[in-house]
Formats: C-alpha cells, structure tokens, sequence
C-alpha cells in the first residue's frame, strides 16, 4: 500500500512538473533572444519579478490580472476536458463586457447587491451565447470549433468597435469633442469592491476563486461533468453507453463562454469602471496557457493563473526599467504552449514506465 | 448610386480583388498540403507575420527584394520545421501546438519590430508589372495583367498544386498519408517524412504570403499585420474541400467581399466601418458551416502517426 501510495505522489509530481520545465525552457530561450538584442536577461528578468511580486502593488496588481485569467481559463478547461479547443475567449469576454455595461448603465439605480448580480448573470448568458454558437455549428454541422471560434473573436471585437464609436460612446466624450472609443464611465453602485484601497485588488478575485470550486464540483461531483469528462476521454464509448456526445460537446463550449463572459464583466466592473478599446487585453489567448499548465483542473490553475498574471504585470515593468518590450512575454508564451504540448508523449511514456513498475513490485 | 457600377469601379474592384487573394492563396495552398498528409497547421497566421517581418527588414536593410523572399521562405521552413517536430515527432495534439506557434510568431514579429525598427516606415515593394499585351485588352487586362510578379506566381501555384495533388505520383503518396497512414506505412511509405515535407512546404507557403502582404502590397510592417487572415486561410482549406481549385475559389470570393467592403469605405457608402469589416468573418463562419455537412476531410486529419495502433 506504502509503495503505491508512493508512486501515485511521482505520478502527480511528474504531471505538476513537466509544465514547469516547459516555462523554465520557455524563460531560458526567452533569455537567448534578450541577448541577441542586446538586452541583459539576468536585468529584464529581475525587473519583471521586482514588478510581478516585489511590492504590495505589484502583488495587488498580479492577483487582478489572474483574475481574468481564472475565469477563462476555467472555462477553457471544461471545454478541453470535452475535447473542444475553444480559442474564443477574447470574443466571449468582449460579449460579457459589452453587456455587462450595456446593463450597468441601463440598471444604475438598482441598489449594489440586487445589480451586481444581475449584470454578472447576464455577461454570462451573452458569452454563453457567444460559445453556445461554435456549440451548436459544431454539433449540427461539424464546424470545426477552433475555427470557428477565431472567428468569432473577430466578429466580437468589430461589434465592440461599432458601439463604441456609436450608441455605447460616452456622452461626455461627445459634449467635449474628443469622441474617445470608450463608454461612459459606471455609477458607483455598479463597482465591485475594492478589498484593499488605494490597491485595485477588487472582489472580482473572489468571485473568480468561488467559481473555480463551483467548477470543480461541476466536472467531478455532478452527472453532468461526469459526462463531459467522458465525452473528452473517450468519444466512441460514451456514445456506446448513450451519452449524447455532441450535445455534451455544445454545452462544454456554452459554458466556456459563460465564464469568459463573467471575466468580460469582472473587468469592466472592477477594474476600468467603463468598457473601453483594448480590454480584453489578449486574456483570451493566455488563458488558454494558464489552462494547459494548470492541468485543466480548478486547482492547478489558482497557480497558473497567478504566475501568468505575474508575468504580464513583470513584463510591463520589463519593459519601463529595461526597454525591453513585452511582446517578448508573448513570443515566450508561445513556446511554453509548444514545449508542454509536445511534451505530452514524454510524460504518458514516464507515467506508464512507472505503472508497470508499480505492478512489478 | 450609380457610380457604384461604373467600368473603371469595377475593374478596379476585381483588380483589388486579385491583389487582397494572394496572400490568402499562398497561405492556404500551403495548408492545404498539409491537412492532406493529415496535419492541421493552425499556426498559419504566425508564420505569416514573421516571415512578413523578416521579408521586410531585409528589404529595409539591403534593398534587395530577393533577399527578401529569401528571408520569408527560411522564416518559413524555420516554422514549420518547429511545428513538425512537435506535431509529428512528438505527437502533439495540433490545435494547441498550432496556436503556440501562432503566438510565438506573433510576439516575436511585434518584439522585432519594435526593437529593430521601432516606427512604421514604408519599402519600395515589388513592382506593377503589367504583362505586354495581354494588359492592354479592355477591361481584363487591368483587372488580370497588371499586378506584381507574386500576384501571378500565387494564382499560377493553383494549377500546379492541383496537379501535384491529383494528377501525380507525389499527390497519391500525400493522400495516402493523410487518408490511412497505417496502410501507407505498410507499403514502405515514411509517413512522418511526407509529413515533414508536406508541412515545411506549407510553411514556405505561408511565408510567401507573408512577403505578399510585407513587401508586395501593403509595403511596411505593423504589429499583427495579419490581423488573422492565417486563420480565414485555414478555413478557406475546409470551404475549398481539400482541394486547390476550392480553395481558389474560396479565396476569390472572400477577398471579393472584402474588396467590396474597401470600396463601400472609399465611396463613402453609409455603412459604419466596423460593421463592414465583420463581413468577412461572418462569411467564413457560413462558409464553413454550408460546407461542414460535405465531408471530404482527410481521414487522418489531425491523428500523430503511431505504428502500431491505427
């Protein structure tokens, strides 16, 4: 029993740490680029730490960018855990936000506590929406979702555009002639609440962290996750035993986007108070990250999402102290979502290795 | 109105039309050699923006245009060499690598061009090169003979690729590869090395598409200067069936929406730009959901070879 134990504890480590060689070999070729251009890496990196974790603020400041990060990539998990590689949640997120304002600034006289929740349920239904259609096109027409889903980050983005620059403009922007692409400023009501003033950490994080154990309940204490994690790990034999795989498929994707959306509204209520260009802020993409390395379990991704938050906060202070521009953290994402895709072969092979180890004994 | 249907309208329209394909004809010929030995190469869209980087700053350093296709097809088999290490060799799952290469390529493109050239800051690309002759016919020979030699080269590579892949030994291999690569394998084929093959030329492809955009038509380089047009290329892959006179057509109707929807903008048609610019998304999104139902994908589409369990 000991010996078992044993090798279940190397299974989980070896799961935990084949991610984390990824973003070690990530950072180090990250670091050959830096001195190709010219740059110290020991320097950028130090001040993209000193950034991420090196003051009350910086610390404050990682926390609110995971909290995005959570969101989407809890959602991107249970799409993954039923085989559906959803790319869409800047578009989910931008849906979420767009209603999440549109209802903030229509609702403003509600009291606090009746309106949160209202605009919270409603960003998810109208991500919800925005996943539920490469749900359904896939399902009835075999669209391939990540496709799909790509493209509707675009049409989401043109959307935001349009009601930014028509019916969603700030009516003070128009008065004073500067016609900024950005909505007017929420009621105070509407705010999320800061948890430690002057820092912006708001009570998005908690929503977020309450949300991961809804989701882990979700795919393993109800029928329902139950079978979305069946249709992932094996299509054929859960059609066999009747589970409706597309369907499961399509509600994996509405759900997704669910979240997103919620990350969409979190933003906006808690961080920027209004909907403005840029906001999703490329959340969609390193979410997806944050999900590969957290294992597409709520509770790796509480790390994931926290080290990844740290590094978009690092690399702007990266790229203040340094001149050293964060797109660099974008081309190190990339390779750390290349190292820890292809090193899934290695760790089944050293997991199996180590069964039939265990078996011996 | 009535300007809107005028001769030197449409000519011009049609002509943009040729100019706005190209990119998305290198791009998805190239993708469409690969998912035909069975790979899904999402990562379309970064090789695209860094070769178009590269093809650029070689431009801009040397003048040299040669240098400058040569810099976009090594970008090219850098890439895709990447992506066949990882999805053939190590049996990724495609749609995740893909965007990982996506990303990288993106990032890296931005954090070059900041750091190597900071501004936008325009070439000379290549030049109109009207055909003698053939130009001068009315009407076709604006909209068809008067375009820059990659123009030509990328509609010319349809005819090609389609002979490739249906009428040559090289196109039955390739589709052996990617419709059982079990009995392939059993035949002596070395599936991981067409797959290789398939991949890179791909890649080359795309980075070719990325030169059109950097140094044939636009003639400068921006952050995400693709703005996804990677991304419609693997999707026209889908709507054209796999096969290259598809994917042309695929690629001509998209770019003739998109061309309209430049003109509505330049005619000053009342039609908010953001809406116009959704068109052609929402196009892609019916297109591949009217050819969804017509399957013809490539049985192996996305499944690492393993010998032995097929």
């Amino acid at each position: 029993m000991a010996e078992k134990k044993n090798t279940e504890g190397l299974e989980i480590g070896i799961r935990v740490l084949v991610p984390v060689a990824g973003v070690v070999a990530g950072l180090i070729i990250g670091a050959l680029f830096l001195i190709i251009l010219h740059a110290r890496p020991l320097e950028a990196y130090g001040a993209l730490l000193r950034g991420a974790v090196g003051s009350r603020f910086g610390i404050t400041q990682t926390l609110v960018k995971a909290t995005p990060l959570l969101l989407v990539g809890l959602g991107i998990s249970i799409a993954f855990r039923a085989s559906c590689i959803n790319i869409g949640g800047e578009g989910q997120m931008i849906m979420g936000a767009l209603s999440a304002t549109w209802l903030a600034l229509a609702l403003s006289g509600l009291p606090h506590f009746i309106l949160i929740p209202a605009v919270l349920l409603g960003s998810m239904v109208a991500g919800g929406f925005w996943g539920f259609i490469p749900g359904i096109l896939k399902a009835k027409f075999h669209v391939n979702e990540i496709l799909s889903t790509i493209m509707l980050n675009s049409i989401a983005l043109q959307l935001m555009n349009f009601l930014l620059q028509g019916p969603l403009m700030d009516p003070k922007g128009i008065e004073a002639g500067t016609y900024l692409a950005q909505s007017a400023r929420l009621s105070k009501n509407a705010w999320l609440t800061r948890l430690m003033p002057p820092t912006l950490l708001h009570s998005g994080l908690i929503i977020a962290l309450v949300m991961a154990v809804i989701v882990y309940v979700l795919l393993w204490r109800t029928t329902i996750g139950y079978r979305i994690r069946a249709v992932g790990l094996n299509p054929a034999a859960s059609s066999y035993s009747g589970i409706n795989v597309p369907v499961n498929q399509a509600m994996a994707l509405t759900l997704a986007g669910a979240l997103a959306g919620m990350a969409g509204a979190v933003e906006v209520l808690g961080v920027q108070h209004r909907l403005l260009e840029g906001l999703t802020s490329g959340y969609g993409f390193t979410g997806i990250v944050a999900a590969l390395l957290g294992w597409l379990h709520p509770l790796g991704l509480i790390p994931a999402s926290i080290f990844f938050g740290g590094l978009l906060v690092g690399a702007d202070t990266m790229q203040r102290a340094v001149q050293v521009p964060s797109a660099l953290i974008g081309a190190i994402l990339g390779l750390i979502v290349l190292f820890v895709s292809a090193s899934g072969i290695w760790t089944q092979q050293l997991i199996r290795r180590i069964r039939s180890r265990r078996e011996q004994l | 109105m009535n300007d809107l249907f005028s001769l030197t309208l449409v000519t011009g329209l049609l002509n943009t039309m040729m100019v706005l394909a190209t990119p998305f004809l290198f791009a998805a010929l190239g993708e469409t050699f690969s998912q035909n030995s069975g790979v899904v190469n999402l990562g379309v869209d970064g090789i695209m923006l860094l070769s178009a980087f590269f093809a650029f700053y070689a431009v801009l350093i040397t003048g040299s245009l040669i240098l400058g296709i040569l810099a976009a097809v090594i970008t090219g088999v850098v890439m895709g060499l990447m992506m066949s290490v990882v999805s053939i060799t190590l049996k990724a799952e495609q749609g995740v690598s893909g965007i990982g290469l996506q990303m990288f390529g993106l990032g890296m493109s931005s954090l070059l061009f900041k750091v190597l050239v900071g501004t936008v800051k325009t070439v000379s690309g290549f030049p109109t090169l009207s055909i003698p002759l053939l130009s001068r016919i009315p009407i076709l020979g604006p909209i068809l003979f008067q375009h820059s030699i990659l123009v030509y080269i990328a509609f010319l590579l349809v005819p090609l690729s389609w002979w490739i892949l249906e009428r040559s030994t090289w196109g039955l291999v390739i589709k052996a590869v990617g419709q059982n690569p079990a009995a392939a394998d059993s035949r002596g084929i070395n599936v991981d090395r067409v797959r290789y093959l398939c991949v890179i030329l791909g890649a080359v492809l795309a980075g070719l598409a990325g030169a059109s955009l950097s140094i044939s038509s636009l003639n400068l380089f921006q952050d995400n200067l693709t703005s996804g047009q990677g991304f419609i290329a693997v999707a026209l892959v889908y709507f054209g069936g796999w096969s290259p006179v598809g994917v042309m057509w695929g690629a001509l109707l998209f770019s003739m929406a998109n061309s309209f929807q430049l003109w509505m903008q330049v005619l000053g048609v009342p039609v908010p730009a953001s809406l116009a610019n959704m068109l052609p998304y929402i196009l892609t999104v019916v297109a591949l959901t009217l050819s969804g139902s017509r399957r013809k994908t490539p049985a192996a589409l996305n499944k690492p070879f393993i010998r032995g369990e097929a």
